[in-house]
Protein backbone atom coordinates (compact mmCIF):
# COMPACT_ATOMS: atom_id res chain seq x y z
CA UNK A 1 0.00 0.00 0.00
CA UNK A 2 2.92 2.54 0.78
CA UNK A 3 4.71 1.46 -1.90
CA UNK A 4 1.84 2.41 -4.43
CA UNK A 5 1.32 5.69 -2.76
CA UNK A 6 5.15 6.34 -3.35
CA UNK A 7 3.86 5.76 -7.00
CA UNK A 8 1.59 8.55 -6.62
CA UNK A 9 3.70 10.85 -5.26
CA UNK A 10 6.56 10.93 -7.64
CA UNK A 11 4.04 10.94 -10.45
CA UNK A 12 2.33 14.85 -10.70
CA UNK A 13 -0.24 14.17 -13.79
CA UNK A 14 -1.48 10.89 -11.64
CA UNK A 15 -1.11 12.83 -7.96
CA UNK A 16 -3.40 15.76 -10.08
CA UNK A 17 -6.16 13.08 -11.22
CA UNK A 18 -6.69 11.08 -7.79
CA UNK A 19 -6.88 14.94 -6.48
CA UNK A 20 -9.47 15.75 -8.70
CA UNK A 21 -11.14 12.58 -8.04
CA UNK A 22 -11.39 12.78 -4.00
CA UNK A 23 -11.93 16.67 -4.42
CA UNK A 24 -14.87 15.76 -6.62
CA UNK A 25 -16.80 13.31 -4.21
CA UNK A 26 -16.79 15.61 -1.59
CA UNK A 27 -17.88 18.68 -3.82
CA UNK A 28 -20.56 16.14 -5.28
CA UNK A 29 -22.22 15.61 -1.70
CA UNK A 30 -22.06 19.37 -0.82
CA UNK A 31 -23.58 20.68 -4.15
CA UNK A 32 -25.76 17.87 -5.45
CA UNK A 33 -28.52 18.75 -2.70
CA UNK A 34 -28.62 22.21 -3.38
CA UNK A 35 -29.77 21.38 -6.59
CA UNK A 36 -33.03 20.25 -4.78
CA UNK A 37 -32.79 23.73 -2.75
CA UNK A 38 -36.65 24.66 -4.16
CA UNK A 39 -38.64 22.04 -2.71
CA UNK A 40 -37.77 23.27 0.52
CA UNK A 41 -39.51 26.38 -0.45
CA UNK A 42 -43.06 25.89 0.68
CA UNK A 43 -45.74 27.21 -1.95
CA UNK A 44 -47.44 30.23 -0.28
CA UNK A 45 -49.69 32.86 -2.27
CA UNK A 46 -48.71 36.73 -1.87
CA UNK A 47 -44.91 36.80 -2.59
CA UNK A 48 -43.39 39.36 -4.72
CA UNK A 49 -39.98 40.72 -5.15
CA UNK A 50 -39.61 43.85 -3.79
CA UNK A 51 -40.62 47.60 -5.22
CA UNK A 52 -37.67 49.71 -6.18
CA UNK A 53 -38.59 51.83 -3.15
CA UNK A 54 -38.71 48.79 -0.63
CA UNK A 55 -34.97 47.91 -2.40
CA UNK A 56 -33.56 50.90 -1.53
CA UNK A 57 -34.61 50.11 1.56
CA UNK A 58 -33.34 46.92 2.16
CA UNK A 59 -29.79 48.65 0.77
CA UNK A 60 -29.77 51.33 3.56
CA UNK A 61 -30.40 48.44 6.12
CA UNK A 62 -27.90 46.77 4.98
CA UNK A 63 -25.66 49.62 5.12
CA UNK A 64 -26.66 50.59 8.60
CA UNK A 65 -25.96 47.06 9.69
CA UNK A 66 -29.45 46.88 10.91
CA UNK A 67 -28.92 43.23 10.79
CA UNK A 68 -26.65 43.59 13.60
CA UNK A 69 -29.43 43.72 16.48
CA UNK A 70 -32.90 42.90 14.60
CA UNK A 71 -33.32 39.40 13.07
CA UNK A 72 -35.68 38.39 10.90
CA UNK A 73 -36.49 34.87 11.54
CA UNK A 74 -39.45 33.98 13.55
CA UNK A 75 -38.47 30.42 14.33
CA UNK A 76 -41.04 27.54 15.19
CA UNK A 77 -41.00 27.76 19.13
CA UNK A 78 -44.09 28.62 21.22
CA UNK A 79 -42.33 32.12 22.58
CA UNK A 80 -41.31 33.17 19.43
CA UNK A 81 -44.76 32.37 17.59
CA UNK A 82 -46.72 33.69 20.49
CA UNK A 83 -44.96 37.18 20.34
CA UNK A 84 -44.00 37.56 17.22
CA UNK A 85 -46.74 35.63 14.98
CA UNK A 86 -46.45 33.25 12.41
CA UNK A 87 -42.99 31.70 12.28
CA UNK A 88 -41.23 32.92 8.91
CA UNK A 89 -41.58 30.44 5.58
CA UNK A 90 -38.36 30.10 3.08
CA UNK A 91 -40.86 31.81 1.02
CA UNK A 92 -41.14 34.86 2.54
CA UNK A 93 -36.86 35.48 2.31
CA UNK A 94 -36.56 33.65 -0.99
CA UNK A 95 -36.47 37.29 -3.09
CA UNK A 96 -33.68 38.37 -0.54
CA UNK A 97 -30.49 38.77 -1.60
CA UNK A 98 -28.65 38.62 1.04
CA UNK A 99 -31.18 37.30 3.58
CA UNK A 100 -31.57 38.69 6.61
CA UNK A 101 -32.19 35.98 9.18
CA UNK A 102 -29.75 37.40 11.36
CA UNK A 103 -29.06 35.59 15.22
CA UNK A 104 -28.73 38.61 17.18
CA UNK A 105 -31.26 40.11 18.81
CA UNK A 106 -30.17 43.52 20.74
CA UNK A 107 -33.72 44.66 18.88
CA UNK A 108 -36.65 42.56 18.65
CA UNK A 109 -37.27 40.36 15.50
CA UNK A 110 -38.52 42.92 12.29
CA UNK A 111 -39.84 39.52 10.32
CA UNK A 112 -43.15 40.78 10.92
CA UNK A 113 -43.14 44.29 11.52
CA UNK A 114 -45.19 45.36 8.61
CA UNK A 115 -48.06 47.53 9.80
CA UNK A 116 -47.25 47.18 13.65
CA UNK A 117 -46.56 50.93 13.65
CA UNK A 118 -47.68 54.23 12.04
CA UNK A 119 -45.40 55.72 9.14
CA UNK A 120 -44.53 59.38 11.29
CA UNK A 121 -44.19 56.15 14.23
CA UNK A 122 -41.04 54.87 12.37
CA UNK A 123 -40.43 58.72 11.62
CA UNK A 124 -39.75 59.94 15.32
CA UNK A 125 -38.36 56.52 16.44
CA UNK A 126 -35.84 56.59 13.67
CA UNK A 127 -34.50 60.07 14.88
CA UNK A 128 -34.87 59.81 18.85
CA UNK A 129 -35.77 56.07 19.85
CA UNK A 130 -36.02 56.65 22.99
CA UNK A 131 -38.44 58.97 22.73
CA UNK A 132 -41.15 56.27 22.36
CA UNK A 133 -39.23 53.31 24.14
CA UNK A 134 -37.00 55.48 27.32
CA UNK A 135 -35.47 51.56 28.04
CA UNK A 136 -33.82 51.06 23.85
CA UNK A 137 -30.21 51.68 23.47
CA UNK A 138 -31.06 51.56 19.62
CA UNK A 139 -29.17 54.80 18.57
CA UNK A 140 -30.52 57.78 16.21
CA UNK A 141 -30.85 57.54 12.48
CA UNK A 142 -31.85 61.50 11.90
CA UNK A 143 -29.06 61.09 8.76
CA UNK A 144 -31.73 59.28 6.91
CA UNK A 145 -34.21 62.14 7.10
CA UNK A 146 -31.91 64.46 5.10
CA UNK A 147 -30.07 61.99 3.11
CA UNK A 148 -31.68 61.46 -0.31
CA UNK A 149 -32.68 57.94 -1.02
CA UNK A 150 -30.28 56.54 -3.75
CA UNK A 151 -32.06 55.67 -6.67
CA UNK A 152 -30.47 56.73 -9.47
CA UNK A 153 -29.16 53.09 -10.35
CA UNK A 154 -31.98 50.88 -9.31
CA UNK A 155 -32.90 49.83 -12.72
CA UNK A 156 -29.45 48.49 -12.83
CA UNK A 157 -30.19 46.90 -9.23
CA UNK A 158 -33.28 45.06 -10.57
CA UNK A 159 -30.87 43.49 -13.34
CA UNK A 160 -28.41 42.17 -11.12
CA UNK A 161 -31.13 40.81 -8.54
CA UNK A 162 -32.79 39.08 -11.57
CA UNK A 163 -29.64 37.20 -12.95
CA UNK A 164 -30.09 35.70 -9.12
CA UNK A 165 -33.57 34.88 -9.80
CA UNK A 166 -35.55 37.57 -8.39
CA UNK A 167 -38.37 37.52 -11.03
CA UNK A 168 -38.48 41.52 -12.44
CA UNK A 169 -39.75 41.75 -15.62
CA UNK A 170 -38.38 44.18 -18.47
CA UNK A 171 -41.13 46.77 -17.73
CA UNK A 172 -39.98 46.19 -13.53
CA UNK A 173 -36.70 47.34 -14.62
CA UNK A 174 -37.31 49.42 -17.23
CA UNK A 175 -39.50 51.81 -14.71
CA UNK A 176 -37.93 51.11 -11.72
CA UNK A 177 -37.06 55.11 -10.97
CA UNK A 178 -40.83 55.95 -12.07
CA UNK A 179 -42.30 53.31 -9.55
CA UNK A 180 -39.65 54.04 -7.13
CA UNK A 181 -41.40 58.02 -6.94
CA UNK A 182 -44.37 57.15 -7.30
CA UNK A 183 -44.45 55.01 -4.12
CA UNK A 184 -43.35 57.67 -1.88
CA UNK A 185 -46.38 59.89 -3.84
CA UNK A 186 -43.63 62.02 -5.52
CA UNK A 187 -43.99 61.02 -8.96
CA UNK A 188 -45.81 62.20 -11.51
CA UNK A 189 -49.33 62.05 -11.93
CA UNK A 190 -50.95 58.74 -13.59
CA UNK A 191 -47.77 56.33 -12.37
CA UNK A 192 -48.87 55.25 -9.44
CA UNK A 193 -51.25 53.07 -11.76
CA UNK A 194 -48.45 51.66 -13.25
CA UNK A 195 -46.56 50.54 -10.35
CA UNK A 196 -49.82 49.07 -8.88
CA UNK A 197 -50.65 47.24 -12.01
CA UNK A 198 -46.52 45.58 -11.37
CA UNK A 199 -46.83 45.20 -8.55
CA UNK A 200 -50.04 44.54 -7.27
CA UNK A 201 -52.44 46.78 -5.65
CA UNK A 202 -52.40 45.94 -2.03
CA UNK A 203 -48.66 47.84 -2.57
CA UNK A 204 -48.45 50.71 -0.34
CA UNK A 205 -48.57 54.15 -1.82
CA UNK A 206 -47.67 56.85 1.02
CA UNK A 207 -45.12 59.33 1.44
CA UNK A 208 -43.65 57.77 3.84
CA UNK A 209 -41.47 60.35 5.41
CA UNK A 210 -44.42 62.78 5.73
CA UNK A 211 -41.77 65.53 3.79
CA UNK A 212 -42.93 65.98 0.50
CA UNK A 213 -40.50 67.05 -1.82
CA UNK A 214 -38.23 64.64 -2.39
CA UNK A 215 -37.51 60.97 -1.68
CA UNK A 216 -35.42 60.40 1.93
CA UNK A 217 -33.73 57.09 3.07
CA UNK A 218 -36.31 57.58 5.60
CA UNK A 219 -38.89 56.92 2.89
CA UNK A 220 -37.18 53.75 1.51
CA UNK A 221 -36.94 51.99 4.89
CA UNK A 222 -39.99 52.66 6.01
CA UNK A 223 -41.44 51.67 3.07
CA UNK A 224 -39.22 48.43 3.08
CA UNK A 225 -40.29 47.73 6.92
CA UNK A 226 -44.01 48.55 6.60
CA UNK A 227 -43.85 45.58 3.82
CA UNK A 228 -41.81 42.90 6.28
CA UNK A 229 -43.96 39.82 6.89
CA UNK A 230 -46.92 41.24 5.11
CA UNK A 231 -46.72 39.24 1.40
CA UNK A 232 -47.87 35.85 2.65
CA UNK A 233 -51.07 34.85 2.88
CA UNK A 234 -51.11 32.74 5.85
CA UNK A 235 -54.47 31.94 6.37
CA UNK A 236 -54.52 29.65 3.57
CA UNK A 237 -51.10 28.22 4.33
CA UNK A 238 -50.62 24.51 5.72
CA UNK A 239 -47.28 23.22 6.04
CA UNK A 240 -48.57 19.91 5.42
CA UNK A 241 -50.03 20.37 1.90
CA UNK A 242 -47.44 20.12 -0.56
CA UNK A 243 -48.02 21.17 -4.16
CA UNK B 1 17.09 13.84 23.54
CA UNK B 2 20.46 12.44 24.11
CA UNK B 3 22.36 13.61 21.53
CA UNK B 4 24.73 10.41 21.01
CA UNK B 5 21.35 8.43 20.69
CA UNK B 6 19.21 10.24 18.09
CA UNK B 7 17.50 6.91 15.98
CA UNK B 8 14.25 6.76 17.43
CA UNK B 9 13.47 3.54 16.73
CA UNK B 10 15.83 2.60 19.16
CA UNK B 11 14.04 4.42 21.51
CA UNK B 12 11.15 2.72 21.55
CA UNK B 13 9.18 -0.14 20.59
CA UNK B 14 6.02 2.20 18.67
CA UNK B 15 7.76 1.65 15.36
CA UNK B 16 7.95 4.44 12.68
CA UNK B 17 4.89 5.05 10.01
CA UNK B 18 7.46 3.91 7.08
CA UNK B 19 8.03 6.92 5.87
CA UNK B 20 11.24 8.15 5.15
CA UNK B 21 12.60 11.85 4.65
CA UNK B 22 16.44 12.07 3.85
CA UNK B 23 16.89 9.87 7.38
CA UNK B 24 14.36 11.58 9.02
CA UNK B 25 11.10 8.74 9.94
CA UNK B 26 8.53 9.61 12.14
CA UNK B 27 6.75 7.49 14.95
CA UNK B 28 3.74 5.63 14.42
CA UNK B 29 1.34 6.35 17.70
CA UNK B 30 -2.01 4.70 17.41
CA UNK B 31 -4.59 7.76 18.27
CA UNK B 32 -5.91 6.62 22.16
CA UNK B 33 -8.49 3.89 21.81
CA UNK B 34 -10.84 5.92 23.50
CA UNK B 35 -11.29 8.77 20.48
CA UNK B 36 -11.27 5.65 17.96
CA UNK B 37 -14.15 4.07 19.53
CA UNK B 38 -16.14 7.52 20.36
CA UNK B 39 -15.30 7.90 16.22
CA UNK B 40 -16.52 5.03 15.20
CA UNK B 41 -19.59 5.14 17.64
CA UNK B 42 -20.38 8.85 16.11
CA UNK B 43 -20.71 6.93 12.70
CA UNK B 44 -22.84 4.71 13.81
CA UNK B 45 -25.11 6.91 15.46
CA UNK B 46 -25.71 9.37 12.42
CA UNK B 47 -26.92 6.02 10.71
CA UNK B 48 -29.50 5.71 13.50
CA UNK B 49 -30.17 9.63 12.98
CA UNK B 50 -30.81 9.14 9.46
CA UNK B 51 -33.10 6.41 9.95
CA UNK B 52 -35.28 8.67 12.58
CA UNK B 53 -35.02 11.90 11.93
CA UNK B 54 -35.50 14.17 8.27
CA UNK B 55 -31.85 13.46 6.63
CA UNK B 56 -31.15 13.31 3.19
CA UNK B 57 -32.31 15.07 0.37
CA UNK B 58 -34.08 12.70 -2.23
CA UNK B 59 -33.99 13.16 -6.22
CA UNK B 60 -37.45 12.20 -6.77
CA UNK B 61 -40.08 14.35 -8.21
CA UNK B 62 -41.37 17.34 -7.10
CA UNK B 63 -44.13 16.51 -5.40
CA UNK B 64 -41.76 15.29 -2.02
CA UNK B 65 -40.97 18.27 -0.27
CA UNK B 66 -37.19 18.36 1.58
CA UNK B 67 -35.90 14.82 1.47
CA UNK B 68 -36.13 11.72 3.51
CA UNK B 69 -39.32 12.14 6.50
CA UNK B 70 -37.29 10.03 8.86
CA UNK B 71 -39.68 6.86 10.61
CA UNK B 72 -40.50 9.19 13.26
CA UNK B 73 -41.90 11.80 10.61
CA UNK B 74 -40.90 14.75 12.95
CA UNK B 75 -40.98 17.82 11.62
CA UNK B 76 -40.44 21.17 13.75
CA UNK B 77 -44.22 22.54 13.35
CA UNK B 78 -45.39 18.89 14.39
CA UNK B 79 -43.44 19.92 17.35
CA UNK B 80 -44.25 23.57 17.78
CA UNK B 81 -47.50 22.24 17.45
CA UNK B 82 -47.41 19.71 20.66
CA UNK B 83 -45.88 22.45 22.73
CA UNK B 84 -48.69 25.15 21.84
CA UNK B 85 -50.91 22.63 22.29
CA UNK B 86 -50.08 22.44 26.06
CA UNK B 87 -50.70 25.82 26.88
CA UNK B 88 -53.59 26.53 24.81
CA UNK B 89 -55.43 23.43 26.29
CA UNK B 90 -54.30 25.25 29.56
CA UNK B 91 -55.82 28.59 28.75
CA UNK B 92 -59.12 26.09 26.81
CA UNK B 93 -61.27 26.90 29.57
CA UNK B 94 -61.21 30.49 30.42
CA UNK B 95 -60.75 31.71 26.41
CA UNK B 96 -63.98 29.60 25.72
CA UNK B 97 -65.86 31.47 28.34
CA UNK B 98 -64.51 34.87 27.58
CA UNK B 99 -65.51 33.89 23.89
CA UNK B 100 -69.29 33.30 25.24
CA UNK B 101 -68.98 36.22 27.26
CA UNK B 102 -69.93 39.66 26.72
CA UNK B 103 -67.17 42.75 27.73
CA UNK B 104 -69.29 44.32 29.66
CA UNK B 105 -70.35 40.92 31.45
CA UNK B 106 -66.89 39.89 31.91
CA UNK B 107 -66.14 42.95 34.07
CA UNK B 108 -68.22 41.70 36.87
CA UNK B 109 -66.70 38.61 36.89
CA UNK B 110 -63.67 38.60 38.94
CA UNK B 111 -62.20 35.21 37.52
CA UNK B 112 -62.72 36.21 33.69
CA UNK B 113 -61.70 39.47 34.35
CA UNK B 114 -58.51 38.60 35.66
CA UNK B 115 -57.64 36.08 33.00
CA UNK B 116 -58.33 38.94 30.64
CA UNK B 117 -55.96 41.48 32.31
CA UNK B 118 -53.52 39.70 32.15
CA UNK B 119 -53.72 38.48 28.67
CA UNK B 120 -54.22 42.11 27.63
CA UNK B 121 -51.15 43.01 29.38
CA UNK B 122 -48.96 40.65 27.97
CA UNK B 123 -50.15 41.77 24.01
CA UNK B 124 -50.16 45.42 25.22
CA UNK B 125 -46.39 45.25 26.39
CA UNK B 126 -45.68 43.48 22.65
CA UNK B 127 -47.91 45.62 20.32
CA UNK B 128 -49.40 48.76 22.65
CA UNK B 129 -46.17 49.89 24.52
CA UNK B 130 -44.13 51.69 21.63
CA UNK B 131 -46.43 54.25 21.31
CA UNK B 132 -48.98 54.95 24.18
CA UNK B 133 -45.69 53.93 26.72
CA UNK B 134 -45.52 50.40 28.77
CA UNK B 135 -47.61 52.00 32.01
CA UNK B 136 -50.04 53.53 28.83
CA UNK B 137 -49.12 57.08 29.52
CA UNK B 138 -48.74 58.05 26.22
CA UNK B 139 -46.19 60.53 24.02
CA UNK B 140 -45.88 63.15 22.04
CA UNK B 141 -48.56 62.51 19.50
CA UNK B 142 -49.63 59.38 21.29
CA UNK B 143 -52.65 59.53 23.49
CA UNK B 144 -52.39 58.60 27.28
CA UNK B 145 -54.64 55.55 28.35
CA UNK B 146 -54.80 55.98 31.87
CA UNK B 147 -56.71 59.70 31.66
CA UNK B 148 -60.53 59.86 31.09
CA UNK B 149 -59.82 62.01 28.27
CA UNK B 150 -60.55 60.08 25.23
CA UNK B 151 -60.49 60.96 21.37
CA UNK B 152 -63.22 58.64 19.98
CA UNK B 153 -64.25 57.41 23.32
CA UNK B 154 -63.56 55.43 26.06
CA UNK B 155 -66.58 52.86 26.42
CA UNK B 156 -66.05 49.23 25.97
CA UNK B 157 -67.43 49.20 22.63
CA UNK B 158 -65.67 52.15 21.50
CA UNK B 159 -62.40 50.62 22.63
CA UNK B 160 -62.67 47.53 20.67
CA UNK B 161 -63.72 49.42 17.63
CA UNK B 162 -60.60 51.49 17.77
CA UNK B 163 -58.41 48.38 18.50
CA UNK B 164 -59.79 46.42 15.73
CA UNK B 165 -59.79 48.68 13.47
CA UNK B 166 -57.34 51.47 14.07
CA UNK B 167 -57.34 54.80 13.51
CA UNK B 168 -56.70 56.19 9.80
CA UNK B 169 -55.31 52.30 8.96
CA UNK B 170 -55.71 51.21 5.90
CA UNK B 171 -58.35 49.02 7.59
CA UNK B 172 -62.15 49.61 5.73
CA UNK B 173 -63.47 50.14 9.09
CA UNK B 174 -61.38 52.39 10.09
CA UNK B 175 -62.12 55.38 12.14
CA UNK B 176 -61.17 58.40 10.05
CA UNK B 177 -61.59 62.17 10.21
CA UNK B 178 -58.84 64.80 8.78
CA UNK B 179 -58.69 68.22 10.44
CA UNK B 180 -58.26 70.59 6.81
CA UNK B 181 -54.92 73.21 6.39
CA UNK B 182 -57.15 76.41 7.78
CA UNK B 183 -54.57 78.95 7.23
CA UNK B 184 -55.61 79.89 3.75
CA UNK B 185 -59.02 80.57 4.63
CA UNK B 186 -58.48 82.02 7.41
CA UNK B 187 -55.76 84.56 6.75
CA UNK B 188 -53.12 85.18 9.01
CA UNK B 189 -54.31 87.67 11.95
CA UNK B 190 -57.46 85.06 11.94
CA UNK B 191 -55.23 82.34 12.75
CA UNK B 192 -53.33 84.38 15.60
CA UNK B 193 -56.43 85.12 16.83
CA UNK B 194 -57.86 81.88 17.58
CA UNK B 195 -54.52 80.36 18.24
CA UNK B 196 -54.44 83.13 21.61
CA UNK B 197 -58.33 81.85 21.90
CA UNK B 198 -57.88 78.33 22.14
CA UNK B 199 -54.54 78.17 24.58
CA UNK B 200 -57.20 80.70 26.61
CA UNK B 201 -59.61 78.35 26.86
CA UNK B 202 -57.39 75.51 28.09
CA UNK B 203 -56.10 77.41 31.02
CA UNK B 204 -59.72 78.52 31.70
CA UNK B 205 -59.56 82.32 31.19
CA UNK B 206 -62.33 84.13 29.52
CA UNK B 207 -60.73 87.51 29.38
CA UNK B 208 -59.43 85.92 25.59
CA UNK B 209 -62.87 87.15 23.70
CA UNK B 210 -60.65 88.00 21.06
CA UNK B 211 -60.73 85.06 18.15
CA UNK B 212 -64.29 84.09 19.87
CA UNK B 213 -65.96 84.60 16.59
CA UNK B 214 -63.28 83.54 14.79
CA UNK B 215 -63.21 80.15 16.22
CA UNK B 216 -67.14 80.20 16.23
CA UNK B 217 -66.99 80.34 12.43
CA UNK B 218 -63.99 78.13 11.58
CA UNK B 219 -63.15 75.51 14.75
CA UNK B 220 -66.94 74.89 16.69
CA UNK B 221 -68.58 72.48 14.14
CA UNK B 222 -65.40 69.32 15.08
CA UNK B 223 -64.26 70.91 18.23
CA UNK B 224 -67.65 72.70 20.03
CA UNK B 225 -68.88 75.33 20.90
CA UNK B 226 -66.64 75.85 24.45
CA UNK B 227 -63.76 73.47 22.69
CA UNK B 228 -65.35 70.43 24.64
CA UNK B 229 -64.16 68.35 21.75
CA UNK B 230 -66.31 65.58 19.35
CA UNK B 231 -65.72 62.10 19.69
CA UNK B 232 -67.67 61.71 16.41
CA UNK B 233 -64.65 63.14 14.38
CA UNK B 234 -61.91 62.13 17.19
CA UNK B 235 -62.25 65.88 17.53
CA UNK B 236 -60.10 66.64 20.86
CA UNK B 237 -61.19 69.12 23.35
CA UNK B 238 -59.77 71.87 23.46
CA UNK B 239 -60.82 72.89 27.04
CA UNK B 240 -58.79 71.28 28.93
CA UNK B 241 -55.08 71.04 30.10
CA UNK B 242 -54.17 68.17 27.92
CA UNK B 243 -52.40 68.11 24.47
CA UNK B 244 -51.12 65.89 22.33
CA UNK B 245 -48.55 67.63 20.23
CA UNK B 246 -47.27 69.81 22.57
CA UNK B 247 -48.18 72.01 25.85
CA UNK B 248 -51.23 73.71 24.18
CA UNK B 249 -48.99 77.30 23.63
CA UNK B 250 -49.90 79.65 20.69
CA UNK B 251 -47.02 78.76 18.72
CA UNK B 252 -48.01 75.28 18.69
CA UNK B 253 -51.38 75.61 18.12
CA UNK B 254 -50.83 77.91 15.44
CA UNK B 255 -48.74 75.53 13.63
CA UNK B 256 -51.89 72.69 13.95
CA UNK B 257 -54.38 75.10 12.32
CA UNK B 258 -51.65 75.70 9.34
CA UNK B 259 -50.65 72.36 8.89
CA UNK B 260 -52.59 69.68 11.17
CA UNK B 261 -50.82 67.17 12.53
CA UNK B 262 -53.09 63.52 12.66
CA UNK B 263 -52.27 60.08 14.39
CA UNK B 264 -52.27 56.92 12.99
CA UNK B 265 -53.15 53.86 14.90
CA UNK B 266 -53.30 50.41 12.66
CA UNK B 267 -56.12 47.97 12.57
CA UNK B 268 -54.96 44.97 14.94
CA UNK B 269 -58.23 42.73 13.73
CA UNK B 270 -56.02 40.85 11.65
CA UNK B 271 -52.81 40.73 13.13
CA UNK B 272 -54.17 39.99 16.82
CA UNK B 273 -57.73 38.10 16.33
CA UNK B 274 -60.36 38.32 18.73
CA UNK B 275 -59.99 37.05 21.81
CA UNK B 276 -56.49 38.80 22.37
CA UNK B 277 -58.93 42.14 21.25
CA UNK B 278 -61.12 41.37 24.02
CA UNK B 279 -58.26 40.72 26.35
CA UNK B 280 -56.85 44.40 24.99
CA UNK B 281 -60.50 45.75 25.64
CA UNK B 282 -60.44 44.81 29.51
CA UNK B 283 -57.13 45.90 30.01
CA UNK B 284 -56.74 49.28 28.52
CA UNK B 285 -59.81 49.85 30.46
CA UNK B 286 -58.54 48.92 33.79
CA UNK B 287 -56.12 51.58 33.56
CA UNK B 288 -58.29 53.68 35.07
CA UNK B 289 -60.22 55.90 32.43
CA UNK B 290 -62.90 53.37 30.91
CA UNK B 291 -66.20 54.85 31.02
Amino acid sequence: MLEKHKKLEKNSILLLIFIIITISIGGLIEIVPLFRLETTIEPVKGIRPYTPLELAGQDVYIREGCYGCHSQQIRALRDEVERYGHYSLAAESMYDHPFQWGSKRTGPDLARVGGKYSDSWHVQHMINPQEYVPESIMPSYSHMATSKASLDDIGSHLEALRVTGVPYTDSMIENAYTDAMAQANEGEANTKDGLLKRYGKNTIVRDFDGKAGFVSELDAIISYLQVLGTMADLKDYNPDVVE
Amino acid sequence: MNPSNNNIETQDDIGTTGHEWDGITELNYPCPRWWVWIFLGTIVWAVGYWYIYPAWPVISGDSERGGTKGVMEWTQYKQLEESQSEIFSRRAENLEKLQNTSTKDVMDMPELYEFAVVGGKSAFKENCAQCHGSGGGGAKGYPNLNDDDWLWGGSLKELSKTIKYGIRSDHKNTRNSVMPPLAAVMGKDSVTKVSRYVAGLSKGSSSTAEGAKEYKQMCSACHGVNGEGNRIFGAPKLSDGIWLYGKGDEQQIESQIKSPQHGVMPAWIDRLGEDTIKQLVVYVYSLGGGE
